[in-house]
């Protein structure tokens, strides 16, 4: 099977709304210009979308290390079933993504996977925030996003070489190398593993106050205008937050910024039967701030729905809550959740999940693409109108922490093409 | 009632209902043979995973008046932080077959999470700095005996609020049965917020300690200095402790209380708990038969009937440690 016609379905993207059909090619993994009749196969896409597949900014595979919890063979799998193309894996995997013979390994088992795993790698050695990673060697093996997230760089000085040293590298696909920040700053936070508030002081568990990761947001904007370098700032999850970007990038400076689904559904009161599930780090946080993410991802604040997929295994979600890991599934549910919980036009959920982060990434021109022959072929098929109701043993990561069990939610990818190949046929992963 | 987690869970008629049925329980304790055999051929497992030498003592004492069989099951909190699984303690303890786990636990929320893995009822016995209720319950019975009841009266509760499931537990219950309460301390010791919470706060002993019917005093734990929330034990007893000074101006009917073990000199003055006023032993006294009247109130006859006998009805027949095992026991006698 080479070439898949895909009919019937209203394909959108940055050109606007139109009829199909659309045909693809796995040899050349690019749309073609081919009559229909002639392809090698069809795949019905009757009363769905055609969009670009979706970019994932933020997934934890755990990689090696932790095999039991999620492998890039299962993420990737939960990733293509997602309707996405492309995810970041992030570097706090053991051993950490801090070197070359560890990108390297990732990069090998990444082949065979079901979507491009695209590594970042650890901004300090160890992510222990004293010294640079071999930040240069590890661009030249594709690397274009650095982070230590799962924890932020408390030096300020050391943040602002780690910029200064990564605007100086240059990649050979012209991408920009960005550093990606967990906001968070440990000495506030420290204690804390739930939003501190209300709740936190009803349930007698220790709170990470918002301003713990307002505190770094600002340092970050600060050093962005210091440096001139582009900061991108993962999972904002406080009003605060959002409302520093929002006059960041009013003022000019280079920043971007993510937020998850769940910081756009959930609150602080999931936590109050204790169940670990809902426990995640930046903790979910109030109505207020809900809002606030809400809105950012409509003005344009927001560049980017990312999922901070973190798959844990069923044993350590079992202990206390301020015992237990924090994180949360996403992969599997991003889409219908940004599609059922949010207000916006469809044109801006493939902007928030799509293009932009292709951009972001440095994978623009590969993935989030429009969609005309000789572009990738990095394709999802949806049925926007499909009423589903989550359910965590029918997921496709090896972990069950998914703290959307039970809801219902509209919007089911159908199909997923990766480099031409579908990978997701009727809601089935392909291999 | 399945489970006993947090007062929260309670209306103020439960919580009454309670504090009668102690009442009657803690006639039994002053009998010669002080002991029934309303849980006769229960099982109660005290699953502490943090040390706790009087509470344990106290629902051991009550579990074995009431006539059930008592299990220790200790496991370190350590071990459960570590990675075991709360998950497989609780179901290994679960499949031996028991009818009541009292679990204490460093980890606040732990009992409510074991709630999920057995089918015993679950008394919490203190989890981290969530709840106490036990302590809670204890604590109204002793000033219920002292002043009559709670409705209306003024109580302070002084020290370190945040990390005290004592507090959060009395605040629930002291509110519920109609009490104003002032939280006293300094900031770095309240909660993060307490605007639902229904009480005062003051961050001056010295305003509040000539107006209040009990004074409660919690623990200062030497560990919390390394944290910054106060400069020191002298400064902390200078401000908040509860002096010989500040006891002369306490009135002369109000009540000390401390749900212990005191650092006198630190929170309290070695004479001022000492002093007439001071009810700490009373406070230990009703633990036992608190303890016997929720244990009932989980384990006993007509736990899951809504027709139960009211607790007025309940007839307190002595145990005879030479009835038969087969002898049916007559519903709601115990």
């Amino acid at each position: 099977m080479t070439t898949v016609a895909i009919m019937g379905a209203t394909v959108v993207d940055e050109d606007g709304e139109r009829a199909g059909p659309v045909v693809v090619d796995q040899s050349t993994k690019q749309v073609v210009e081919l009559d229909p009749a002639q392809a090698d196969r069809e795949l019905d896409a009757t009363g769905c979308i055609l969009v670009p597949a979706f970019v994932d900014l933020h997934v934890h595979l755990r990689q090696p290390g932790n095999e039991a919890a999620e492998t890039i063979e299962t993420g990737s799998r939960a990733a293509a079933l997602g309707g996405y193309s492309a995810v970041v894996a992030m570097p706090n995997t053991t051993p950490c993504m801090d070197s070359a013979a560890v990108v390297t390994e990732v990069l090998s088992w990444a082949e065979s996977a079901l979507c491009h795993i695209k590594p970042s790698a650890a901004i300090t050695v160890g992510r222990d925030g004293h010294a640079l990673s071999p930040m240069g060697e590890l661009v030249e093996l594709g690397v274009r996003m650095f982070t230590d997230d799962g924890t932020g760089v408390q030096d300020a000085q050391l943040m602002r070489r780690a910029l200064e040293y990564a605007g100086s590298l240059a990649a050979d696909d012209g991408a920009e190398i960005v550093l990606s920040q967990h906001c968070e700053v440990t000495a506030l936070s420290q204690g804390g593993v739930m939003h501190e508030g209300a709740w936190s002081a009803r349930l007698g568990l220790g709170g990470q106050p918002a301003e713990a990761e307002e505190l770094m947001v600002m340092r970050d904007i600060a050093l962005s205008r210091l440096t001139g370098q582009r900061v991108h700032v993962q999972h904002l999850s406080t009003a605060g937050s959002v409302e520093m970007v929002r006059r960041a990038k009013a003022e000019g400076h280079p920043v971007t910024a993510e937020a998850t689904p769940h910081h756009f559904t959930l609150t602080d009161a999931c936590c109050a039967d204790y169940d670990t599930v809902f426990k995640v780090h930046p903790p979910l946080r109030t109505d207020s701030d809900v809002d606030a993410v809400r809105q950012g991802l409509a003005d344009g604040t927001i560049d980017a729905i990312a999922t901070d997929h973190a798959p844990h295994t069923q044993d350590s979600k079992e202990r206390p809550f301020d015992a237990a890991p924090p994180g949360m599934l996403g992969l599997e549910t991003a889409f219908a959740l940004a599609n059922t919980e949010l207000d916006l036009p469809l044109a801006k959920l493939l902007e928030l999940m799509s293009t932009r982060p292709a951009w972001i990434a440095g994978l623009g021109g590969r993935h989030g693409c429009p969609i005309r022959p000789g572009q990738p072929a990095n394709l999802t098929v949806i049925d926007l109108d499909h009423a589903w109701t989550v359910d965590r043993g029918r997921l496709a990561s090896l972990a069950v922490n998914t703290p959307f069990h039970g809801r219902k939610v509209k919007g089911r990818i159908r199909h997923t093409i990766y480099e031409g190949e579908p990978v997701v046929i009727d809601g089935k992963a392909t291999r | 009632m399945r489970h006993l987690l947090s007062i929260a869970d309670l209306s103020a008629d439960e919580l009454v209902e309670l504090l009668d049925l102690a009442e009657s329980f803690d006639e039994i304790q002053h009998r010669s043979i002080p002991k029934v055999p309303a849980l006769r051929g229960k099982t109660v497992v005290m699953a502490f995973f943090e040390d706790s030498t009087r509470t344990r003592t106290s629902f051991d004492l009550a579990a074995r008046r009431l006539s059930a069989d008592v299990v220790n099951f200790s496991v370190s909190s350590s071990s459960t932080k570590k990675g075991e699984s709360l998950r497989d303690t609780v179901e290994t303890i679960d499949a031996m077959g028991v009818q009541a786990i009292v679990v204490r636990h460093s980890s606040s929320g732990a009992p409510r999470q074991i709630c999920e893995w057995t089918r015993a009822s679950v008394v919490n016995a203190g989890d981290g700095w969530h709840q106490h209720p036990t302590q809670a319950l204890l604590d109204c019975f002793t000033i219920r005996r002292r002043l009559g009841g709670l409705q209306g009266r003024h109580i302070a509760i002084c020290g370190d609020i945040n990390h005290s499931r004592v507090a959060r537990s009395d605040v629930d219950a002291f509110v519920k049965l109609g009490a104003r309460v002032t939280l006293v301390g300094p900031r770095t010791l309240l909660p993060d917020r307490w605007d639902d919470w229904g009480v005062d706060v003051s961050h001056d002993l010295d305003e509040v300690v000539s107006e209040v019917d009990v004074m409660y005093l919690l623990r200062i734990q030497q560990e919390r200095l390394g944290d910054a929330l106060f400069p020191s034990i002298r400064e902390y007893r200078t401000r908040w402790g509860l002096t010989v000074d500040r006891a002369r101006r306490l009135q002369p009917e109000a009540l000390i209380m401390h749900p212990g073990p005191m650092n006198r000199g630190v929170e309290i003055d070695p004479e001022v708990a000492d002093d007439g006023r001071s009810v700490v032993l009373d406070q230990v006294a009703a633990g036992v038969p608190i303890r016997m009247a929720v244990l009932y109130r989980l384990m006993g006859p007509g736990q899951f009937d809504d027709n139960r006998a009211t607790v007025g009805d309940v007839e307190l027949a002595p145990a005879s440690g030479h009835e038969p095992d087969n002898k049916p026991l007559a519903q709601g006698v115990i």
